[in-house]
């Protein structure tokens, strides 16, 4: 490949790898792989720059389908191996991608820390619902009652929310998207690709082998419009196809869907503020659940933390500082010494 | 310095030894370990060689005056090298009844044993499960030199005018104990006096209290008249050059720190605290100027999988744990194996399985580091034989790891991590020099991430460099282009190639050498911390006129060369272990050899005369 040097100008197919793509056709993860390789060079990063660090999963395969630096590690701990990538350099611009089995079964640890840390990554978290590497068990994500292979008679177990977990660990950053919208995905994409913190991104990804349709209440023209409330900062939370529906707290300060007209305006619903430090406001969108509610997709909460990659640096550098760069001679002269 | 009439002797005589030993025992709360470390400073700085036991109670907070909450610091100190904390105490200090019961069997017939009087009131001799007074019967201690001190009165009185609390002048008996040995074994104090100036810097009270409770023991020696003699222990004559003490942990992360700065890398380390590994955590932590990352992770499997980040990286990534925290990091080992890249990973063993003797020393975790991954999945293991010798072992584990690109696997032990002896501070400029390469070294357009050189070992090339971008993973992979591939031929294959990767490494390494005869009836083989005992088991056997010699090995993966060769000359083979024998099954499989075993899981290190037992009834049975 021949680049111009004065011009290194990307676009998605310089992120595209040579390796052929084993996702079932038709399934979800083909779209977010494409809205990636889109938003990259949009970036002004250079692509030897990126990393990609995945778990094991359908989902996780995704770094070998990237012509950037990446590894697929094991199952759950990516988080962990990009904490350790980012820390060693962190000049390098770092994605984790994730299965919703991935990163709340066996990872749901390095999930909660590296979100509590504030490491400067970018976890996308594809949840379809199910298990769908190992052909279809339930995941923690999995509505109860779920009918699969280890559950032929439903799930018992309740399931996890991914943004209210998210949110508990004080994410700095946490959105929602849908594999098929892919405006707004790309949109998502890009602010958490410029987000300085622990980003977290909630897909929701169409396994059609498995769960097929699971998300269809959001990603479907003519349904997602009744069921899903677009966020944006400083504006009222407005839904519905010809945007009549808004949601607004009754006297129990719980959200309740309205119609607007008939005396309810714009003013009277509830605004959105990403930026909000108290995590009541992201909580509480993050338990609209469909079907009681309209469910929110975009930017949860965005706000402004030192990451702790940073801190880390700021304490070798002010330790280097005060004792100066460290001298093997004096460290082992250090203490009682004699002569012999 | 002592003769008899040295001033301070007070007209005692003062004997000539060659080496004692001497334990310090109290409760847990009765600064015990600070004892023992004080006490072996002094004697480094005099010159002596000295080797060091600290052992732990297992319960962080038992009930004071109890069996369990006993904690112990054994020295041997000596005018000759030596190379165990040795085997019979000849002082016991016991700072109550509890550590009398569970010390005294240790000390030799005729040893001097100094107990606090005033701890064996009604209570606590029940608590230590005595029916009556041990110092109060004819028969209990009749073998012994008893010295009855009443150090906590007396500690007491001398910190009287100080106005602390009872319990607060009560806690100083333990440098009561400290100067009255001081003054037995005619140690100058000085270090120890500095390092209570420096660490209780911001309460002159205590400063005083203790420095006041130092010198009344010191005095005490001086003027009673139930101690007619005190002792001479000579300096050693070690090699010339600068010395100071050294614990494996403290010399493990000296040595990783020496390959950081001497390869320009940073040191990444990440870990999770459990004991006896932690203090490698605490040493590095301090040392954030040597461009050094530590990550306190969530846990073993973040631990291991941030090194193997931070090595993909570029980083030197270290990971510290002991046993149940290497095997939640097998997963993580095989994907470092599998993707080959150089980190290496501690384990400072302990008794086991599950959580075990957490403060006890065992050498039961070399069938895990052998084996203990899924699939077929060799890694270079290392282990250093002492506590100095963990500073060069440390930068041949980082050394391998980089020059093979694998994960490497150091296993020390608990009697290692925290036992301490002289160390000789290198000339920095002498240092073996650690050169890293992370260029792209292929002529062709593109890069290949599993070319391999003559080693065949692949390029560490970083993330950040453009033009080779590359993907690495758990997956097996196609040899030269790393490319998923799981055709059988394939995993055959690479399974066949990372084998002969780490078994090529006994190319470079040092080939096996014995101590003793060249060949002859018994070849006595250890591995790690029992190094000490076998040498001078083996060196005191050799002097009494027996055949036998001793191949200490440090490279337990590949075993050097020449290894089989050695065995051959002998005409037995034995393999003591602090375990059931888990070399000698190795030895046995890899060379055929009939070696026999003397083992031992008593959370305890080899006694000298266990071993030398061993080897006179082996060559008895051979005449
Ligand atoms: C230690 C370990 N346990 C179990 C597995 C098997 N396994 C592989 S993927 C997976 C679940 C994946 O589900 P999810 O993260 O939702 O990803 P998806 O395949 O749906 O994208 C499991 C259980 C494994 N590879 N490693
Ligand atoms: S099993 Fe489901 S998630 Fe996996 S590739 Fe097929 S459709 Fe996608």
């Amino acid at each position: 490949m021949s680049v111009d040097v004065t011009l290194p100008v990307l676009s998605p197919k310089d992120f595209a790898s040579d390796q052929e793509i084993r996702w079932c056709p038709r399934c979800g993860d083909y779209s977010i792989l494409a809205q990636m390789k889109k938003v990259l060079p949009t970036l002004g990063i250079p692509k030897e720059k990126f990393v990609f660090v995945s778990g094991i999963g359908c989902s996780s395969r995704f770094p070998y389908y990237m012509d950037t630096y990446g590894m697929h590690s094991i199952h759950g701990r990516a988080p962990a191996v990009a904490t350790g990538v980012k820390l060693a350099n962190p000049d390098l611009q770092v994605w984790v991608i994730t299965g919703d089995g991935d990163s709340l079964s066996i990872g749901g640890n390095h999930f909660m820390h590296v979100l509590r840390r504030n490491v400067d990554l970018k976890v996308i978290m594809f949840n379809n619902q199910i298990y769908g590497l190992t052909k279809g068990q339930y995941s923690p994500t999995s509505p109860t009652g779920t009918k699969t292979k280890s559950t032929p008679f439903g799930s018992v177990d309740r399931p996890l929310n991914p943004l209210s977990v998210a949110i508990g660990a004080r994410a700095t950053f946490a959105a929602r998207s849908v594999d098929v919208d892919i405006k707004h995905l790309c949109s998502v994409l890009e602010r958490a690709a410029n987000h300085k913190g622990a980003a977290f991104v909630e897909v929701y990804q169409d396994c059609n082998v498995f769960n097929s349709g699971a998300f269809e209440f959001a990603s479907k023209k003519g349904k997602k419009e009744e069921n899903v409330i677009y966020l944006e900062h400083g504006k009222p939370l407005i839904f519905g196809k010809d945007r009549d529906k808004g949601v607004r707290l009754n006297s129990h300060g719980q959200p309740e869907v309205v119609e607007l007209g008939k005396g309810v305006t714009a003013d009277d619903l509830l605004f959105h503020d990403e930026k909000a430090e108290d995590m009541n406001l992201a909580f509480l969108l993050a338990s609209m659940r469909h079907p009681e509610m309209p469910e929110p997709m975009g930017v949860f909460r965005c706000v402004d933390h030192p990451t702790y990659n940073d801190a880390v640096y700021q304490q070798v550098e002010s330790a280097t500082e005060r004792s100066g760069e460290g001298d093997l001679e004096a460290l082992f002269n250090t203490g009682d010494t004699w002569n012999v | 310095m002592a003769t008899t009439d040295v001033p301070g002797s007070n007209g005692k005589i003062s004997e000539q030894l060659d080496a004692v030993v001497i334990r310090f025992c109290g409760d847990s709360g009765d600064g015990m370990q600070l004892a023992g470390t004080q006490f072996t400073n002094v004697s480094a700085v005099f010159g002596n060689d000295v080797s060091t036991l600290p052992d732990f109670p297992a319960e962080i907070r038992a009930p004071a005056g109890t069996l369990g909450g006993v904690s112990g610091f054994q020295i041997c100190f000596s005018s000759s090298d030596i190379f165990t904390p040795g085997d019979e105490v000849d002082t016991l200090i016991a700072m109550n009844p509890a550590a009398l019961k569970t010390n005294v069997a240790d000390l030799r017939r005729g040893g001097t044993l100094i107990v606090n009087e005033d701890a064996f009131e009604k209570s606590n001799l029940s608590k230590a499960g005595y029916e009556g007074n041990p110092l109060e019967d004819d028969v209990s201690l009749a073998a012994y030199q008893v010295q009855r001190v009443p150090m906590t009165s007396l500690t007491r009185d001398a910190v009287a005018d100080l106005g602390l609390s009872p319990r607060e002048a009560e806690r100083c008996k333990n440098f009561f104990a400290m100067g009255l040995v001081y003054w037995l074994y005619q140690r100058d104090a000085t270090p120890t006096e500095e390092w209570v100036k420096s660490k209780f810097a911001k309460k002159p009270e205590l400063v005083e209290a203790n420095l006041k409770a130092l010198q009344a023991g010191y005095n005490y020696g001086i003027t009673t008249e139930a101690i007619t003699v005190h002792y001479r222990v000579d300096p050693a004559e070690l090699p010339p050059g600068k010395y100071r003490k050294v614990t494996g942990n403290e010399a493990l992360a000296f040595g990783f720190v020496t390959a950081a700065k001497l390869s320009g890398k940073q040191l990444f380390y990440g870990g999770y605290p459990i004991t006896p590994a932690s203090d490698i955590l605490h040493e590095l932590s301090k040392l954030k100027n040597f461009n050094v990352v530590t990550f306190q992770a969530e846990d073993e499997i973040a631990a291991i999988t941030s090194v193997v980040g931070a090595a993909y990286a570029g980083d030197l990534a270290i990971t510290a744990s002991s046993g149940p925290g290497i095997a939640l990091k097998g997963e993580g080992m095989g994907l470092a194996a599998i993707t080959e890249l150089p980190l290496v990973v501690i384990d400072v063993q302990r008794g086991g399985p599950s959580t075990g003797l957490p403060t006890k020393t065992e050498q039961s975790d070399l069938y895990m580091c052998m084996y203990g991954r899924n699939g077929d999945c060799p890694l270079p293991l290392v282990a250093p034989a002492s506590p100095a010798d963990c500073f060069e072992m440390a930068q041949e584990a980082m050394r391998i790891a980089v020059e093979f690109m694998t994960p490497v696997i150091l296993l020390s032990d608990g009697y290692i991590a925290n036992g301490a002896e002289p160390w000789q501070i290198p000339d920095v400029s002498q240092l073996k020099p650690f050169n890293v390469s992370n260029e792209n070294t292929q002529d062709g357009d593109e890069f290949m991430p599993y070319l391999r050189n003559e080693k065949k070992t692949r390029p560490w090339v970083l993330p950040g460099t453009p033009g080779c971008e590359h993907r690495v993973g758990g997956l097996e992979k196609s040899d030269v282009t790393g490319n998923v591939d799981y055709s059988p031929e394939n995993h055959q294959f690479m399974t066949t190639l990372r084998a002969n990767k780490i078994a090529g490494i006994a190319d470079y390494i040092p080939e096996q050498t014995v101590e003793g005869p060249e060949s002859g009836d018994l070849l006595v083989i250890s591995w790690g911390g029992t190094y000490g005992a076998v040498r001078t088991a083996v060196k005191q056997s050799v002097q009494e006129g027996l055949s036998v010699a001793h191949a200490h090995i440090r490279y337990l993966n590949p075993f050097p060369k020449n290894l089989g060769d050695v065995i051959k000359r002998y005409k037995k083979v034995l393999i003591p272990e602090l375990n059931t024998g888990q070399l000698r099954m190795i030895i046995r499989g890899t060379y055929l050899a009939d070696a026999v075993g003397l083992n031992k899981v008593q959370g305890k290190p080899f006694l000298i005369s266990e071993v030398k037992h061993k080897i006179k009834e082996l060559i008895n049975e051979e005449n």
